[in-house]
């Protein structure tokens, strides 16, 4: 394997929601040199690619559409790169979402659908939406199944939500964690090179660095694969 | 389990952090970004920083105390004081801030809420009341406003504190939210500073009468006021800054506290 004289090109989709920034100061804790960007061009150039989003999904779509985002990223995605999507960047993965008109991206099959209210905790008392608050995250299957961006975290590991959507993957073997809000919520999604979360990790504390040095890892081996 | 949240609150004048007691009276201590990281290791689950700054030339100071502790703490940070544009808003939410308050600014202008909200979505918008319960004889009228509502039991302020609006704080409360904002901050200004325990009258009123989280703010002074604060107050969060801020209370004691009595909160 040759050795890198240059660090990975980790590409933040600039979708232009508010969590755009700290997402890269999150990259930058961690050690990478990530740019913020809405040019296809550096997208196509990219060794792995961060798709942040928060606020409403057709916001997120419509940024990625006026920018002829949405063709790049759905190539990124299919070229095998790591991609991580995070929040409402997840959700505009699925064919679409109750929240918006837009079509979402339609690398997920599934929707994307209102968390139910009015319902009751176990103390009688009326569940709030949006989820917003730490909630504990469990991983589907063992640790040796996980994907790599999850390695190393404590199974049930506190994340930051704030949503009033949730994803609903048609096949259940494309959610990788679940979280309990009075029903189940997908936490996280995974599948190849294309990871999900429906959480922050940019704002979860040393849970979610980690995550974001794991995806360093895969941009390093990705920017590998490509000089081999 | 969703748990509950613990939040250290700043008030930063000038880029120093300051605290008051009861909005006077006002004693200097601390480097924002050292105690972010501080509170951070000591479990708080979100921070508050509420610029406190009287000068608007003096406001770009957030702007950068906001920008440093977002690069160096990876937990929500909330800012407030001095919001009064949609654009005073994105600054905030770019320089790193997750969630901004609104108060004054939204009370001359209830649009503002609808604007931000728009803008940034409902989970960037969080309205500050202060408020304070209705004195009787009550002001009648009150220049600009008209009269408070006879059946209000709770008034909202402006200014600090400093100005009474007639607003009924219940439907002040529920007309924000109406109108996108994702979250309520309610301080007391009857139990702010005095270290009594927090309104949770006020709390509950509040915390019945709409859909999204309310964190709960002034009066604690013991452990056992964030356990009512959270169990009679109904409140989503609790919010303190001088117990914290002159070590009196640690963020893990409260949290240690909870968790023995069943509250669910994340452990660190």
């Amino acid at each position: 394997m040759p050795e890198n004289t240059r660090k990975p090109r980790i590409v933040i989709v600039n979708t232009r929601a508010a969590n755009v920034h700290s997402v890269e100061k999150a990259l930058r804790k961690v050690g990478a040199d990530p740019l913020v960007t809405g040019d296809p061009a550096d997208l196509a150039s990219a060794d792995a690619a961060v798709l942040p989003g928060v606020g409403a999904s057709d916001s997120v779509m419509r940024a990625l559409n006026t920018m002829d985002l949405a063709e790049p990223v759905k190539e990124f995605a299919a070229s095998g790169k790591p991609l991580l999507c995070v929040c409402v960047g997840l959700q505009v993965l699925f064919d679409g979402s109750e929240e918006g008109e837009l079509p979402g991206l339609g690398l997920v099959k599934g929707n994307v659908r209102l968390i139910p209210t009015g319902m009751k905790d176990e103390q009688g008392t009326s569940m709030k939406v949006p989820h917003m608050g730490w909630n504990n995250v469990v991983f589907t299957g063992n640790e040796s199944q996980r994907h790599p961006v999850f390695a190393g975290i404590p199974q049930g590991s506190h994340f930051y939500f704030v949503h009033s959507y949730r994803c609903v993957p048609d096949k259940e073997s494309d959610v990788a964690a679940t979280t309990k809000y009075g029903v189940n919520i997908c936490a996280a999604v995974a599948r190849g090179n294309v990871v999900g979360t429906q959480f922050h990790p940019e704002k979860s504390g040393d849970v979610g660095l980690k995550i974001y040095e794991n995806f360093l890892e895969l941009a390093s081996a990705s920017l590998n694969e490509t000089n081999e | 389990m969703l748990t509950r949240r613990v939040i250290p609150c700043l008030d930063v004048d000038a880029g120093r952090v300051v605290k008051g007691v009861s909005f006077v009276d006002i004693r200097d201590a601390g480097d924002p970004a050292e105690l972010a990281a501080f509170y951070n290791a000591e479990g708080a689950d979100e921070l508050v920083f509420l610029d406190i700054t009287a000068s608007s030339d003096a406001r770009d100071t957030m702007i950068d105390v906001v920008e440093k502790v977002s690069s160096e703490v990876f937990i929500p940070l909330t800012v407030g004081g001095g919001i009064r544009s949609v654009d005073d808003m994105r600054r905030m939410l770019e320089a790193g801030a997750d969630k901004v308050a609104v108060n004054s600014a939204a009370v001359a202008s209830p649009k503002l809420i609808e604007d931000c909200a728009r803008e940034f979505g409902s989970q960037c918008v969080v309205l500050a009341m202060d408020v304070k319960r209705v004195e009787h004889p009550v002001i009648s009228e009150i220049e600009g406003y008209g009269s408070v509502p006879a059946e209000a039991l709770w008034q909202i302020y402006t200014h600090g504190g400093r100005r009474p609006t007639a607003l009924d704080a219940v439907k002040w409360a529920r007309l924000a939210t109406e109108n996108g904002a994702g979250e309520l901050l309610v301080t007391s200004m009857d139990a702010d500073g005095q270290k009594t325990g927090y309104d949770n009258e006020l709390l509950s009123v509040i915390s019945g009468s709409v859909t999204v989280p309310v964190i709960a703010s002034g009066g604690a002074g013991a452990l056992g006021h964030f356990y009512d604060a959270l169990v009679v107050g109904r409140s989503d969060a609790v919010l303190a800054a001088s117990v914290f801020h002159f070590g009196e209370l640690r963020v893990a004691e409260v949290k240690s506290y909870l968790a023995e009595r069943g509250i669910p909160v994340r452990e660190v």
